[in-house]
C-alpha cells in the first residue's frame, strides 16, 4: 500500500541515495492485524512524583499484558504490584544502551509548576533515543481547566509543546500524544491507551486527547476488547468506497452490524461492502428533504435503534472563492454539514441513539489550517467541529459522546487525482513523510466508537501523521 | 525421641587471615588450613584433648583424596581423636549450613557441643586428568591380559595431556557467577557508583575493625599473614573508578574492585548448649535462633542466580514473627557488591515482593549503617567454604559487644542457593 516513492526509498540502494541527498525517508509504518498484541515490545512507564494515574495506567498495562519496565520509584512499583503484574527495573545509568522500548508512557499529573517540568526532561532525556521503530510516546496530564492554581495549569498546558516536539523528534514511524485525564476519569483511560499504544494509531501523532467523566455515567459493563462492538448497530454514511469502506470494514471487524449508506448511484459498490462486512445497505441521498426521517425510520424499524453513527459522506468542489459558483458552495455545505446536522437532529429528537451511543464526524485538516481553493470545504468541515462542540455537553448528560476525526493526507482515489506537486507536498510534509491509509482513519473512529470510550467526548483528533499544516 | 528444643549458644570463632589466590597460602592444602584453624579454636576455648559432639565443615574445591577432609583434619588436630566429623558442601553456603546442622543437633539434645567450619583453597586447586586419558587408564586397569592392556594403551594421544582445570562456572548455564551477577545488576539497574561505594565501605570498615583490635581474637596469623591480604585500608571511590569492567561487557558495572577475588582461608565456630557453656566456664556471646535455606530456578524461570537469599528471608522472618527492620545488625555476604544491592532492592520492591515472594507488602529497606559494620567479603576476601564461619563469629562478637540486639545473616551461593540465619545477643530482652 506504500506509495511509489516510499517503496523506492525503502530499497537498500534507495536508502543510501535518499540519505545522501537529503530526501525525506518515509519509514514503513506498522499496522495492526487481528491476532496481534496491543503492543509488541517493552513499555517503559515513568511518572513525575505525586501523580494520580500510576495505578490506572499500571492496570491497563497489565490488562494488555505489556512487558513493563519502570524506574525504581516506589510510587510506580507499588502501582504495578497492585495491578498484580511483573515489571522490570530501568535505570538509565545502568541499563545497557541496547535496551530499547516500544513505548514510553509518562504520567505527568504530578507536575505542579514550571520547575517541576524538569521531571519530564529527566524521564525522556535518557530514553527518547531508546524508542523502537513505530514506537509510541504517551504523556498523561491533568487538563489545565481542572488544575488547582495557575502555576499547575501552565505547567500542564506546557506539556502540549513538549509532546508535539517529541513527535517531530522521534522519527522512524514513532508517534507522540498527550492525554488530558480529568479528575474522576481515571478509570476511563483504557480504550484510549490501548488505541494510542497499538499500531492502530499508526498515522496519529502530536495529538491532544481529552478524557472526562460523563455527566451521567453509564455502566457499560466489562468491555470485550477483542470484539468491542459485538451486537452493536453502526450507521456509516459514504460507505461505498475509500475511507467509508475502511470504516465499515473496521467496525464490522470489531463486531458491529454496519448499515452502509451512500447515494443510489453507488448502490453496486455499496452492496459489495455490505457483502464483505456482513452488513446491510441503505442507498439514499442524505441531502433529500425526507432523508433524515427515512434513515431514522429504517434504524428504528430494522434495528430498534443505533449505537454508532459515522458521518463520513463528503464531497469536494475545489475553486478559489472568486471563481466558485453558488452551486459549488451550496453542494459542499449541504452534503458535508447541513445534511449531517439534520440527521443528528432527527436522531436525537426521536431518541433512537441507544444508551452509550456514539456520534462520529469526519472533519479535515483543511478545516483547521485552511486551504486555498477549499473555502467551501473548509467551512463545512470547520462547521463539523462546531457541531461536535455544540452537541458534546448535551450528549454527556445522556452518557453518549460525539467526536470528530480530522484526516490529513490519506491515500484515496480523491488524493490520487491531485496534481503531483500538491500531492507530494501533502504526502511528505508531516512527521511520517508519507500519506496515511483509509484504515488509519477507520481505526481512530473505531476507538471513538468503543463502549470503553465513554470518557472521550467533544474531541477532534487529527489523523495526519502530524502534518505541518494547522496547529 | 526428645521433643524439647534447647537454645543454641555461639561461644565464638576463629579464622586464619584470608589470602588471595596464589598468594602466601599457595602451597597450603585445605587440610593444612582447616587443621590449623581447629587447633586455634581448641587453644582459644581450651579444648585440647576434648571430644566434642561433632565437627561439621567442608570445602567447595576439593581433591578426590579429601573425601573425608573434616575427619582427617580432626585426626590431625588437638581435638580428641574420638571426635566425630563429616564434610558439608553447599558452595558459598557451606559454612553457614554447617552451623545450622550443628546447631540443630544441639537444639535437639543429640549433642551438647559442636564445631562448624569451612575452608577453601583456589591456589592448591584440584586438577583432574583429561577425561579421554582417564577413560584409557581405567580401561587399562580393567584389562585382564597384557594384550588387552596394550590395546588400551594404544589409544593414548598427545592431546590427552591437557588437564581438566576446575572452572568457576555454573554447570547448567556455562556462565560464571560474575556473568550471572552482571545480568542481575542490569535487571535491577545497579550502578557502578553504588557498587564501588559498598566496596570502599567494606574495606574501610574492616580496616577500622582491625585497627581497634576487634579482630585480635578472631584472626590468628598464618604463614606470615596477619591481616587479610585483600584488605585495602586506603581504598577509595577514585581508585575503584579507574578499574575496567570484568563482567557484563564493555558497558558492565562490575570490576575486580567490587567483586570478591578468588581467595584461600579457613574458619571455625564453637557452638554449645547453655549447660555445656556454663560447665566449661565459657561466656555465651549470642544465640543462634533461626535459619532458612532457599533455592531458585535460575535455569528455566530465569531468576537471578544469587537471588535465593531474597526468598529465604521472608520465610524465616515469618516463622520468627519479625520484620526486616527488627534487626540491629545485618551481615550480608558481599560475593559481589551488586549481589548485596540487588538483594536489598528486591526486598524494597513492591513488584518483586508481590510477584516473586508472594508478599502483600515489600519487606522494606534497612538502615545501611547497620550493614556489615565490621567489614564484609569485599574487604576480607571470600574463600568459599570459610565465609560462613567468618560471618557467624563476627556477628556473635559484635552482638556481645553491643550487649543486646539481634542480627541477621544472608549468604548467596552457587546453584541458585541462599542461606539465612538469625542470631540474638546473649542477654537479649
Amino acid at each position: 500500500m506504500a506509495d511509489r516513492y516510499s517503496q523506492l526509498i525503502n530499497t537498500p540502494i534507495g536508502k543510501v541515495i535518499s540519505k545522501q541527498i537529503g530526501l525525506p525517508q518515509p519509514p514503513p509504518l506498522e499496522r495492526w492485524e487481528p491476532g496481534k498484541p496491543v503492543i509488541s515490545g517493552p513499555v517503559l512507564f515513568g511518572a513525575a512524583p505525586g501523580g494520580r494515574l500510576a495505578r490506572p495506567v499500571a492496570q491497563v498495562l497489565a490488562s494488555i499484558r505489556a512487558e513493563i519496565h519502570t524506574p525504581m520509584q516506589e510510587e510506580i512499583r507499588s502501582a504495578v504490584a497492585a495491578a498484580d503484574t511483573d515489571a522490570k527495573v530501568f535505570n538509565a545509568e545502568a541499563t545497557p544502551s541496547e535496551q530499547r522500548f516500544k513505548a514510553l508512557v509518562f504520567d505527568a499529573t504530578g507536575i505542579s509548576s514550571s520547575e517541576e517540568l524538569r521531571a519530564a526532561y529527566e524521564f525522556f532525556h535518557p530514553t527518547i533515543r531508546r524508542v523502537r521503530n513505530s514506537g509510541r510516546i504517551v504523556i498523561l496530564a491533568t487538563p489545565p481547566s481542572s488544575c488547582r492554581n495557575p502555576r499547575q495549569a501552565l505547567a500542564q498546558r506546557a506539556l502540549e509543546g513538549l509532546t508535539r516536539s517529541l513527535g517531530k523528534e522521534v522519527k522512524r514511524g514513532a508517534t507522540a500524544q498527550l492525554v488530558y485525564v480529568a479528575p474522576k476519569a481515571e478509570s476511563l483511560i483504557e480504550s484510549t491507551l490501548r488505541f494510542l499504544l497499538s499500531p492502530k494509531s499508526a498515522y496519529v501523532s502530536g495529538q491532544v486527547v481529552r478524557i472526562a467523566p460523563p455527566k451521567s455515567p453509564l455502566d457499560a459493563g466489562v468491555v470485550d476488547w477483542e470484539s468491542p462492538l459485538e451486537g452493536k448497530i453502526a450507521l456509516v454514511t459514504g460507505a461505498s468506497r475509500g475511507i467509508g469502506r475502511a470504516i465499515a470494514q473496521t467496525l464490522a471487524r470489531d463486531g458491529a452490524h454496519v448499515v452502509g449508506l451512500d447515494i443510489p448511484s453507488q448502490a453496486d459498490d455499496l452492496a459489495l461492502v455490505a457483502a464483505e462486512t456482513g452488513g446491510s445497505t441503505l442507498p439514499m441521498d442524505i441531502t433529500a428533504a425526507d432523508a433524515p426521517r427515512q434513515i431514522v425510520d429504517h434504524l428504528e424499524k430494522q434495528h430498534g435503534g443505533v449505537d454508532v453513527v459515522v458521518h463520513n459522506a463528503g464531497v469536494t468542489r475545489d475553486k478559489t472563492l472568486g471563481r466558485m459558483t453558488e452551486d459549488q458552495w451550496d453542494m459542499v455545505l449541504e452534503v458535508n454539514l447541513g445534511a449531517e446536522q439534520r440527521i443528528d437532529h432527527e436522531l436525537f429528537e426521536r431518541g433512537v441513539v441507544n444508551p452509550n451511543g456514539r456520534i462520529i464526524c469526519v472533519s479535515s485538516i483543511s478545516a483547521i489550517a485552511g486551504n486555498a481553493g477549499q473555502t467551501n470545504y473548509a467551512t463545512s468541515k470547520a462547521g463539523v467541529i462546531g457541531m461536535v462542540e455544540a452537541y458534546a455537553p448535551a450528549l454527556s448528560k445522556s452518557g453518549q459522546t460525539v467526536n470528530a476525526v480530522a484526516p490529513g493526507f490519506i491515500e484515496t482515489q480523491m488524493t490520487a487525482a491531485m496534481p503531483i506537486g500538491l500531492r507530494e507536498a501533502g504526502r511528505r510534509m508531516n512527521s511520517m513523510s508519507q500519506g496515511g491509509l483509509p484504515v488509519d482513519v477507520a481505526e481512530t473512529i473505531a476507538w471513538f466508537a468503543s463502549p470503553g470510550s465513554a470518557g472521550v467526548n467533544g474531541n477532534v483528533v487529527r489523523v495526519c501523521g502530524q502534518s505541518l499544516l494547522g496547529a | 525421641m526428645n521433643q524439647t528444643v534447647r537454645r543454641v549458644a555461639v561461644l565464638g570463632g576463629i579464622r586464619i587471615p584470608f589470602a588471595r589466590q596464589d598468594g602466601p597460602y599457595s602451597r597450603a592444602s585445605n587440610q593444612d588450613m582447616l587443621t590449623t584453624t581447629l587447633d586455634a579454636l581448641a587453644d582459644k576455648f581450651s579444648l585440647e584433648g576434648e571430644a566434642v559432639g561433632e565437627v561439621a565443615a567442608g570445602a567447595v574445591l576439593k581433591h578426590s583424596r579429601d573425601f573425608n577432609l573434616t575427619r582427617e583434619s580432626v585426626l590431625g588436630s588437638k581435638l580428641a581423636p574420638e571426635t566425630p566429623a563429616y564434610d558439608v558442601q553447599q558452595a558459598c553456603g557451606t559454612g553457614l549450613e554447617a552451623t545450622i546442622l550443628v546447631s540443630n543437633k544441639i537444639a535437639l539434645g543429640q549433642i551438647d557441643v559442636g564445631i562448624a567450619g569451612g575452608v577453601d583453597t583456589t591456589s592448591d586447586a584440584p586438577i583432574a586428568i583429561n577425561e579421554d586419558l582417564r577413560e584409557v587408564l581405567l580401561e587399562v586397569n580393567r584389562s585382564k591380559s597384557n594384550a588387552a592392556r596394550l590395546r588400551a594403551l594404544a589409544r593414548l594421544r598427545p592431546q590427552q595431556i591437557v588437564p581438566e582445570i576446575p572452572r568457576n562456572s555454573e554447570p547448567r548455564t556455562g556462565m560464571s557467577m560474575g556473568e550471572h551477577t552482571a545480568v542481575m545488576a542490569q535487571e535491577w539497574g545497579i550502578t557502578r557508583e553504588e557498587q564501588d561505594e559498598l566496596a570502599v565501605s567494606s574495606h574501610h570498615k574492616l580496616a577500622a575493625a582491625y585497627d581497634r583490635g576487634f579482630e585480635d581474637d578472631l584472626v590468628i596469623p598464618y604463614l606470615g599473614l596477619e591481616r587479610d591480604q585483600n584488605l585495602r585500608p586506603d581504598s577509595s571511590l577514585e581508585k575503584l573508578s579507574k578499574l575496567r569492567p570484568v563482567f557484563g561487557g564493555s558497558e558492565g558495572t562490575m570490576t575486580a574492585g567490587n567483586s570478591t577475588p578468588l581467595s584461600d582461608g579457613a574458619s571455625a565456630v564453637l557452638l554449645a548448649s547453655e549447660d555445656w557453656a556454663r560447665e566449661h566456664g565459657l561466656p555465651v556471646l549470642a544465640y543462634f535462633t533461626e535459619a532458612q535455606t532457599a533455592a531458585v530456578d535460575y535455569v528455566h524461570k530465569r531468576e537471578g542466580l544469587l537471588m535465593a537469599p531474597a526468598y529465604a528471608m521472608p520465610r524465616m522472618l515469618g516463622r520468627a514473627g519479625l520484620t526486616l527492620q527488627d534487626f540491629d545488625l545485618y551481615e550480608i555476604h558481599e560475593a559481589f557488591a551488586a549481589q548485596v544491592l540487588c538483594t536489598l532492592k528486591a526486598w524494597e520492591d513492591p513488584v518483586y515482593c508481590r510477584e516473586r515472594l508472594g508478599l502483600d507488602a515489600p519487606l522494606g529497606s534497612i538502615d545501611r549503617d547497620k550493614l556489615n559494620v565490621n567489614g564484609g567479603s569485599l574487604g576480607a576476601g571470600h574463600p568459599f567454604g570459610a565465609t560462613g564461619g567468618r560471618i557467624v563469629a563476627n556477628l556473635a562478637k559484635t552482638l556481645a559487644e553491643r550487649g543486646s540486639g539481634r542480627g541477621v545473616i544472608s549468604i548467596c551461593a552457587a546453584g541458585g542457593l541462599g542461606v539465612t540465619a538469625i542470631m540474638e545477643a546473649a542477654n537479649h530482652g
